[in-house]
């Protein structure tokens, strides 16, 4: 109150109010200033930081941008992160996407020529699973360097990871096939059932009419593969029944599944110089035709077949004599307009050098004979000896067939012209066809009985049985009943006649008894004259003591009648 | 001039710790407590005499470019790492802020949209401008000038909101494989930001808005 006062009433009396100490600054200079250049050097060192951590930026492209995603997706290499997708978007004509990745300064090595970027993301086949880590990480751009030092910052990317990652030790070889069967980049490749290598690429022949597989067979074993290595697709099961019983020859479960090519020296003296890189192989569709010795040329041939060849396939095999020479390779209809029949045109690729040494005979007795040892005219003359080709039945119950060269007795004579290109082998229609058309035969007789009229006498001849018994019923069996009464009646009869207190009976006794009595004195009669045969003559003597039995018996003599 | 007189007119000054009123020492220019020189004390408890705060525009002027400063990495370095079990995601503010704005979640865009971008950018344009007008002795507004400060005083606490949610959600969420929240450096940063730009707001006299060449009411 009183400071108040004082204040309002005498603020001139200012030098009576205490005067402060004055204190001598240690620091002259504001320290605050330190404050921000403290944090702009924190902002600065980022910066800097930051700078030195960028590397090169790329650009990859892609088919499609599935599971990457901008700013997260990392570049790994041997699963060390070297950069991060930074943007992801799509090419002018949108047919692809271009994925900017931002590499870190360690990785400027990976923004050179020949380097590689891929897609990691879970696969799952039946080769294997790889990327599996990936489905809980999410797809990442997988990385191989090349060798190049030439920088390039831009690249295609790969659809699939590279089988091979670059420095690799081994060798690359090409196999040629027909079809890429169960094969896939990554399907294994066996030597002597050890994985030594895998399938790397495959592509279609630029001719459209093969495939070329890239394989590649990691060091030290590819030096296995030599110059004469046989190559087979080692894929499936196979299944082979011979004389020692069932054979069953697979490679590992996994190529029974998921297909594998396998090779090996053949047997025998070979060349086994190992095979230089790049080296083209044929692959071949089982270890059996791999190992056979080579089949030399192949001649198309050319079947007509009158009749149907249900159950012939491409791939059926043509046996001469049982021995495969070769394979059908097409069936087909034809119109036959003359005979206004369907004909069906088979063609097949045989290979005569599968006939091993016959084949060299025929035809050195044709160079004997001084004819062009050639096919056609070699197979002329046995077509005029009898050679047919004929349809047969392989397995009864698939019913398939087979093509089967052999000489049929009694064939009809067969016109063979040996310079028509294809060559067409004469046919004969094939012992299941013969009885097949017998059993037509005995079909149409068989058609040709007359069951419907048969069937309407039967049901007449029926109705006449019918009334016949009806009759038998009505009138038969009733009379029938009568007779039988009355023989039941007769049966009563006589046998209360037979019965033991009947009169009849009892006379019968009697009788029998009489009988009985009459044999017996009959034999005295036959014993008395017995010993005394003379009384025949002269009658019974009237004394006659020393018989005792005598007197009784003549009395019983006498009642005899 | 012709107002009524302020302290400094009447060459007193106040002991803010024990109250009492002393002599300014008149004329002396150094010892005006916003100078950078020499500095009075109480004579009776020892406690620094000022007339404003020590060195007012200088010290705010610091602590406000130091938060702006930060407030760059803080914007730009991500403030959290949500790992889920398939996912890894590093949100900066404004990323978290679309994220949540997609998700749905727009209340909640909003709300983290105010704390941490419009608050501080408020808060450096408001210091800014109170600084500057102040220093050039404006007599424009004084009174809502006076406002917007002790606004910007007491919003300035709420701008640590980012940091809390990112300090509870790291200590919550930790479910090892399944989920997981990870503070990143830029957390730190906006910290820092929050932190400095609050001091720079404690280190402003807002007197010093009244202190015109033209004085008023």
């Amino acid at each position: 109150m009183t400071e108040d006062s004082r204040v309002e009433q005498d603020p001139p009396s200012r030098d009576a109010l205490p005067r402060p100490v004055v204190q001598q600054r240690r620091f002259k200079e504001s320290l605050i200033w330190l404050v921000p250049v403290l944090a702009a050097l924190v902002g600065l060192s980022l910066v800097i930081h930051n700078w030195m951590q960028t590397g090169p930026q790329i650009v990859v492209s892609f088919q499609s941008a599935e599971g990457l995603d901008a700013g997260k997706t990392p570049v790994k290499y041997k699963n060390v992160v070297i950069g991060r997708v930074k943007n992801i978007r799509l090419s002018s004509d949108h047919s692809h996407v271009l994925v900017s990745v931002a590499l870190e300064k360690s990785a400027e090595g990976f923004a050179t020529k020949g380097t590689r970027y891929w897609v990691v993301r879970p696969r799952i086949g039946l080769g294997g699973v790889s990327g599996i880590d990936t489905l809980f990480s999410g797809a990442f751009i997988g990385a191989d360097v090349g060798e190049s030092n030439q920088s390039q910052d831009e690249f295609t990317g790969l659809e699939a990871p590279p089988a091979v990652s670059h420095g690799a030790l081994g060798r690359s070889f090409v196999l040629h096939s027909e079809d890429l069967g169960s094969l896939d980049v990554g399907s294994p490749v066996y030597y002597r059932r050890i994985q030594v290598g895998q399938v790397a690429s495959y592509k279609l022949d630029a001719d459209g009419k093969g495939v070329s597989l890239q394989i590649f067979v990691d060091g030290p074993n590819d030096r296995f593969v030599t110059a004469s290595s046989r190559f087979w697709n080692a894929s499936g099961v196979d299944l082979s029944v011979g004389a020692n019983g069932l054979k069953l020859n697979t490679q590992s479960l996994a190529a029974v599944l998921a297909g594998g090519v396998a090779f090996q020296d053949p047997p025998g003296p070979h060349d086994s110089t190992p095979a230089p890189q790049d080296t083209s192989f044929q692959l071949f569709d089982d270890r059996a035709t791999a190992m056979a010795p080579p089949d030399g040329e192949p001649h198309y041939i050319r079947m007509r077949f009158e009749q149907s060849v249900r159950g012939l396939a491409v791939d059926a095999p043509v046996e001469f004599l049982g021995i495969n020479i070769g394979k059908v390779v097409s069936v087909r209809l034809d119109y036959d307009r003359k005979m206004q029949k369907f004909p069906v045109l088979v063609g097949a690729v045989v290979y005569p050098k599968r006939l091993g040494s016959a084949y060299d005979k025929l035809e050195a007795l044709a160079r004997e004979r001084g004819e062009n040892p050639d096919l056609s005219r070699t197979i002329g003359r046995l077509i005029a000896h009898g050679l047919r080709a004929q349809a047969r039945t392989g397995n009864l119950l698939t019913g398939q067939l087979y093509v089967a060269l052999d000489f049929v007795p009694h064939a009809a004579k067969a016109t063979f012209d040996p310079d028509a290109k294809p060559l067409t082998i004469p046919t004969a229609p094939g012992s299941f066809d013969k009885l097949q058309e017998q059993m037509a035969n005995i079909v149409d007789k068989l058609d040709k009985v007359p069951f419907d009229s048969i069937g309407k006498h039967l049901d007449q001849s029926l109705a006449g049985l019918d009334a016949t018994l009806k009759q038998v019923n009505g009138q038969t069996l009733p009379a029938f009943k009568h007779t039988l009464d009355g023989v039941q009646q007769t049966m009563g009869s006589a046998n209360e006649a037979l019965s033991g207190d009947s009169p009849l009976q009892r006379n019968l006794g009697a009788t029998l008894e009489q009988v009985q009595r009459m044999a017996r004195s009959l034999r005295v009669l036959t014993d008395y004259l017995g010993g005394h045969p003379e009384a025949l003559l002269r009658g019974r003597r009237a004394d006659s003591p020393p018989t005792v039995q005598a007197p009784p018996n003549p009395p019983r003599q006498e009642d005899k009648p | 001039m012709t107002a009524l007189p302020r302290a400094v007119d009447l060459g007193l000054i106040g002991c803010r710790v024990c109250g009492l009123v002393c002599r300014n020492v008149a004329g002396d220019e150094r010892l005006d407590g916003d100078g950078v020189g020499d500095a009075m004390a109480c004579p009776r408890c020892g406690s620094a005499l000022r007339r404003r705060k020590w060195n007012s525009y200088a010290r705010t002027w610091a602590l406000l470019i130091a938060g702006f400063i930060l407030y760059i990495p803080a914007n730009v370095l991500p403030i959290m790492r949500t790992a889920s079990l398939n996912d890894i995601d590093d949100n900066t503010i404004i990323s978290g802020v679309v994220e949540l704005w997609t998700a749905g979640s727009a209340d909640l865009a909003v709300i983290v949209f105010v704390a941490s971008i419009v608050v501080p950018m408020l808060k450096f344009l408001s210091l800014g401008m109170l600084l500057v007008s102040s220093r050039r002795g404006s007599d424009w507004a004084r009174p809502q000038r006076a406002k917007l400060y002790r606004l910007v005083e007491f919003i300035g606490y709420w701008s640590m909101l980012d940091v809390f949610v990112v300090a509870l959600l790291t200590a919550l969420v930790r479910f090892s494989v399944l989920s997981r929240v990870e503070p990143l450096p830029g957390v730190i940063f906006f910290g820092l930001t929050v932190v400095l730009t609050m001091f720079a707001s404690m280190s402003f006299d807002p007197r010093l808005i009244w202190d015109g060449r033209n004085t008023d009411d």
